[in-house]
């Protein structure tokens, strides 16, 4: 039923920019993997590649040990959810549903039956002689993902589905797409902009910068341990501190900052000397006696913590994210503090080359 | 109808439309209240409104039910010196439709067979010509609006639109020199080997249905980009990715979305493929047979004004009808095709 995918050196160009360079990936079968990037890095490139829209420029793309070059998107295991959904407005829920079916010379009696079974199994029963235009955003959103499983696809591919979807809906919608995944054992593919989706639902992300993927691994890794500046900022709020390394010593750096001398962990690649950045997150920043000294300028309360803007002394921004029990209600701007964190928090990551 | 009534309502109709008109307007705006929404003369400033409604009116009238109404109540009278109009053999009388159908104003016995046989082929291979048209255009219309790059449909839509700033006179004669038996095609064909003896491909009305089709591609053309161009790309795409082969793609999604499209374009072909006069007279054969030459000899050959309004009725009697049959086969409303 699922089938595993592997990119092998996969370039892709248009004309002489290049959407695609050198991306190698393996995805296996039945995981749940997002591309996460920023609009414009390549990864919606990726997708219409595996889905067959787009041959590589260089490279080949593989699905269940099969060389898809050549193979259209007719006849390759896959089916794509667009951003858009793309139902047909002329058609009913049920021939939406069954479309890759009557393709497929299914009779009628037959399609109906597949109709009405995924509509259960999306949540969205007895709606078959609906229209699309009575259905709300989230129906929408279940049809096609009902219509896209209708052909049986080894591996479905998501392009931001649920970008036009309101901010409960699409939380909803997680947990929603994630049990349907867990129950088909399809391969997801999923194509997000929104690190929140990706982290929650996959089982591997891959974080895309400029054609280029700049590293893989689970929600957790990526997050506590991101392998590139850029991966380091895009995921998750951080505050980011460049400077000079001054010493490396048991997977540790001290680096020379306009904020003092300060240490993290050795994110791999430096010198001493060399330029690079440290990364500390908000929520591991803490008040403390000893410190880089700062202003508080503004707090933010959102509920479960307080969001505390701070100047360093050399105008340098920071965000520190406090707990409530942690005593934000005692900061209020103008206060002079000092703040500190455990250099294990940190990580010191060098420039990118490129 | 005597003619001095009817230049009573050519002057007095108008004016009465117009008073209508304005009377509606000051009707609504009692009606709505001062609170209400502003009324039509308050939306568009006092002689915008009039403009408006004094063009509307008198173009409606003079422009299109006048003289519309004037050819039917032509069709129902004998043809008379003018100075008998009026008189007292001016009556009613379906003497101009019954000479269409038996070829004599009183005598039934025989059918007008080559009036009617005229009338048949003209609907016929308008029919023809308008299917033929969209064959043509379908597979140009869905490469510019949904496969070509912007640049290339510019270009492409100059090539179709340059052709027509030549005149339909010069057009049509020069579709005579390219058909004719000393014509270009005729030269290239024996040139080449494939015939022996020139082909008179007017006297076989090639060049007359040639040179129709050819005269409203345009029309058929706009349409129908316009209603392939506004479907979401993603949807074909949607359709190949389930597995649809081309054809499928165009039958279920493609088309079904731009039936209005190919409505309003085959209603407009059709309509004036069957009313054409100048190619039929330019490029017919002496044997053509085409209803619109008849019609237009009822007029200035046999000065037979009654009996041509008769004939020009029934070609567009038999048009609304072929039309509003096709419509309700199709399932397409007045309201999509003029979309």
């Amino acid at each position: 039923m699922s089938a595993d995918i592997d990119i092998d050196h996969v370039t892709i160009r248009f004309g002489d920019f290049v959407a695609v360079k050198d991306v190698s990936l393996k995805i296996a079968g039945g995981e749940f993997f997002s591309i996460l990037g920023p609009s414009g890095c390549g990864k919606t490139t990726i997708l219409r590649t595996i889905s067959g829209f787009l041959e590589p420029t260089l490279g080949a793309v593989r699905i269940g040990g099969k060389d898809m070059s050549g193979v259209g998107p007719n006849k390759r295991p896959t089916a794509l959810i667009f951003q858009n959904l793309a139902l047909f407005p002329l058609m009913n829920v049920a021939d939406n549903i069954a479309y890759g079916l009557r393709v497929r010379g299914v009779p009628a009696k037959q399609r109906r039956r597949k109709a009405d079974e995924l509509l259960s199994l999306v949540a969205l029963p007895g709606t078959g002689d609906k229209k699309i235009n009575e259905l709300s955003g989230g129906q929408k959103q279940r049809v096609a993902i009902a219509r896209a499983l209708a052909v049986e696809p080894q591996v479905l591919l998501l392009d931001e589905p649920l970008s036009a979807l309101d901010l409960r809906l699409r939380q909803h919608m997680r947990t929603e797409l994630r049990a349907i995944q867990r129950r088909v054992g399809v391969t997801f593919i999923y194509i997000t902009h929104d690190q929140g989706e990706a982290l929650t639902m996959s089982d591997r992300v891959a974080v895309m910068n400029q054609g280029v993927v700049e590293q893989v691994g689970d929600g957790r890794t990526i997050y506590d341990q991101p392998a590139t500046p850029f991966v380091a900022s895009f995921v998750g709020e951080n505050n980011g501190v460049s400077g000079r390394v001054r010493t490396l010593a048991d997977g540790f750096a001290e680096i020379e900052t306009p904020l003092g001398l300060i240490r993290g962990r050795d994110g791999g690649d430096l010198a001493p000397g060399a330029v690079a950045t440290l990364f500390i997150r908000p929520e591991r920043l803490r008040p403390e006696a000893e410190g880089v000294k700062a202003q508080v300028t503004a707090t933010a309360f959102e509920g479960h913590q307080t969001h505390v803007q701070l100047v360093a002394a050399d105008g340098h921004k920071l965000t520190m994210s406090l707990g409530r029990d942690l005593g934000a209600h005692l900061l209020t701007p103008g206060m002079e503090i000092a703040v500190g964190f455990a250099p294990a928090d940190a990580v010191v990551l060098a420039q990118a080359p490129r | 109808m005597s003619n001095a009534f009817t230049a009573y309502l050519i002057f007095f109709g108008p004016l009465a439309v117009v008073l209508v008109f304005v009377l509606a307007a000051m009707a609504e705006r009692r009606r709505a209240g001062a609170a209400a929404e502003p009324d039509f003369f308050a939306r568009n400033g006092w002689p915008v409104a009039i403009f408006l409604i004094v063009a509307v009116g008198v173009w409606m009238l003079v422009m299109i039910v006048l003289p519309a109404l004037y050819m039917v109540d032509y069709s129902f009278h004998p043809k008379l010196p003018p100075s008998q109009r009026g008189g007292p053999r001016d009556i009613y009388t379906l003497a101009n439709y019954r000479y269409f159908l038996f070829g004599s104003p009183t005598d039934t016995s025989q059918w007008n067979s080559t009036h009617l046989y005229a009338f048949w082929i003209t609907i016929f291979v308008s029919v023809l010509i308008t299917i033929v048209n969209f064959a043509v255009c379908y597979p140009l219309a869905y490469f510019m609006a949904q496969v070509a790059r912007p640049a290339a449909v510019t270009r492409l839509m100059l090539m179709l639109v340059v052709p027509y700033w030549i005149n339909e006179i010069l057009r049509a004669f020069a579709f005579r020199v390219l058909f004719g038996t000393g014509g270009v095609i005729n030269e290239i064909l024996i040139g080449a080997g494939l015939i022996h003896d020139r082909i008179d491909f007017l006297g076989l009305d090639v060049a007359l249905y040639a040179g129709l089709t050819y005269a409203y591609v345009l029309i058929m053309m706009f349409p129908l980009y316009n209603a392939i161009e506004s479907l979401d790309r993603n949807q074909i795409e949607a359709a190949r990715d389930l597995g649809a082969p081309w054809w499928r793609i165009h039958a279920e999604i493609v088309l079904p979305h731009a039936k209005p499209g190919v409505a309003s374009g085959a209603t407009l072909v059709f309509m004036l493929c069957a009313g054409a006069l100048a190619a039929p007279l330019i490029l017919g054969g002496p044997k053509t047979l085409w209803f619109t030459p008849i019609v237009y000899d009822r007029f200035f050959q046999a000065f037979n004004w009654p009996q041509g309004a008769a004939y020009a009725l029934v070609l567009l009697m038999a048009c609304m009808a072929f039309v509003l049959i096709v419509m309700r086969l199709f399932k397409v409303s007045l309201s999509e095709i003029a979309r």
